[in-house]
């Protein structure tokens, strides 16, 4: 049992090649926290990021200017200023402005930082999001929502039952690489503190002094997060495809 | 078209090969160049850290002039942080690391430490008064702030499992400790001294309230090959003239930094022999 860790142990001691992730407990559990991290962060940022996408682009065609004025600042917004300058805009500019809860001494502000980076990524991916859910929506042919108006469909029945299944279809290749990004933004948390893996892989090599072996470790462990998330797209493309439908 | 091509390809290959060839003396190419430079720190009062006009000034900036003046070489500083100085040295892109560095036995196995050693920090915790904290106990399981490539991080997470919250660099693990996103900031207790002595109505409401531990020696840092080298006796004798002729507990009084009893042994012992 114990020759996993005994191998890598020998491999630093031998060869000056040193994962401690794989021999010393501490360094390990602190990667597969990163690793967990990471995962969720990008789960949790990818759902919501798809469902500002989609609302935003149904108010896009909404019949309030102010309200299609809205969408197209939010998009400008975020879509033109670096998420790195987001993030740590909303965590140390806007989190202070926010009200402390719990009991005075030991409260804490209303957003931590993991909040934070949830809220700050969906925000700036779901600006891309609505972008490209747009560009599916604007590709179903207006007779086939001519046709579905004239059933009797309401704008947000058709939307919901005829124009989004198409435009989704068509919108998943750029949506997808939309979603592998969204994954890789998710090292930037590390500015702001939230143990993903960067920062996991930060926190060893400072101590360890391992560089170069963590960065291989962090780039094979990426290839691996984004591999299965494209493998899942790919899989969801599939089964979404309507045989002999082309757009 | 093509043998042009390949003309580059040679070219660049040349120059590659040409790069390893740079393992001269660090003291001939100091003289050399008449330049040295110095990896420091300019965010850590009172040791590195920027003055109201912007120049990197404080205790460890003194030194590396001291250092700079004996090779009668120009002084160059590059501002580090604890998570990248080794490597900018071990690039060669700094000569010497003067950045509150701590002397650590896996830090050993990496870079040369200057011995006799410059100064000892200890490890302590800035927290506000309000969170009433009474010993390292206390801090089990809430949010510590910290930063990044300090020794006694891993120790303390350890040893009393607080949650720590790492940032890059002091400005942002301060910044986070005011907005309440910790409880508690970790880190030398010189640091912590002399924010709070600083007189900074921000810091009012704070305090350094639990006892000073894991003393620590700081050392100046360099390459491994430069120890045995004349580089390396150089700066060997320079830091023990420091000592005996009292220069170090000179600067620490310049500097308003609490006297370390450290410096005052060191005196002592190399005064008499």
């Amino acid at each position: 049992m114990d020759a996993v860790p005994e191998f890598f142990r020998w491999l630093n001691d031998a060869h000056g090649i040193n994962l401690s992730l794989a021999y010393d407990s501490y360094d390990g559990s602190r990667f597969l926290k990163g690793l967990w991290t990471t995962v969720w962060l990008s789960v949790v940022c990818i759902l919501m990021s798809i469902a500002i996408g989609v609302a935003g682009a149904w108010l896009q065609g909404h019949r309030s200017r102010v309200v299609r004025m809205l969408v197209a600042g939010y998009v400008q917004f975020f879509r033109n200023t670096p998420p790195l300058v987001q993030l740590t805009f909303f965590y140390f500019a806007v989190g202070g402005l926010l009200p402390m809860i719990g009991p005075t001494g030991q409260a804490t502000p209303l957003i931590d930082n993991v909040g934070w980076a949830i809220i700050s990524f969906s925000l700036f991916a779901g600006a891309f999001n609505v972008e490209i859910f747009r560009s599916g929506i604007e590709a179903v042919p207006s007779a086939t929502v001519e046709a579905a108006e004239s059933l009797g469909y309401s704008r947000l029945g058709a939307y919901r039952h005829v124009v989004l299944p198409l435009a989704f279809r068509i919108s998943l290749p750029s949506l997808n690489n939309n979603l592998v990004n969204l994954v890789k933004t998710t090292t930037l948390a590390y500015a702001i503190a939230v143990p993903e893996l960067l920062y996991a892989a930060a926190q060893i090599w400072s101590e360890v002094f391992n560089v170069r072996e963590m960065m291989n470790v962090l780039l094979v462990s990426y290839v691996g997060i984004v591999g299965v998330l494209v493998w899942v797209m790919h899989r969801w493309e599939k089964a979404l495809r309507i045989p002999g439908y082309t757009p | 078209m093509t043998s042009r091509l390949v003309t580059l390809l040679a070219a660049a290959a040349m120059a590659l090969a040409a790069l390893p060839a740079k393992a001269q003396d660090t003291l001939a190419k100091i003289k050399d160049k008449g330049v040295i430079v110095v990896g420091v720190k300019n965010d850590y009062k009172p040791w590195g850290y920027l003055d109201p006009s912007g120049k990197i000034v404080g205790m460890e900036i003194d030194l590396a002039e001291d250092i700079a003046k004996r090779l009668n070489a120009k002084l160059e500083m590059i501002p580090v942080i604890a998570a990248n100085r080794m490597e900018f040295l071990k690039q060669g892109r700094i000569d010497l690391i003067i950045a509150t560095m701590g002397d650590t036995a896996d830090r050993r196995k990496v870079i040369g430490m200057v011995e006799p050693n410059y100064y000892a920090g200890s490890t302590n915790v800035l927290a506000p008064k309000s969170a009433g904290l009474k010993g390292w106990a206390d801090l089990k399981g809430k949010k510590v702030c910290a930063v990044q490539g300090a020794y006694y991080n891993r120790r303390v997470a350890q040893l009393y499992q607080p949650e720590l919250v790492v940032f890059p660099a002091v400005p942002e693990a301060l910044n986070a400790l005011i907005g309440g996103n910790c409880v508690a900031f970790l880190f030398d207790n010189t640091l912590i001294e002399s924010t709070l002595a600083g007189g900074d109505a921000k810091w009012a409401g704070y305090e350094m309230p639990l006892p000073n531990e894991d003393p620590q020696l700081w050392a100046i840092g360099m390459r491994l090959e430069d120890t045995d080298s004349a580089f390396g006796k150089f700066m060997k004798d320079v830091s023990t003239e420091w000592h005996k002729t009292g220069k170090l507990i000179e600067l620490e009084k310049k500097w308003d930094i609490k006297q370390s009893p450290f410096l005052i042994e060191t005196n002592s012992k190399m005064k008499g022999s």
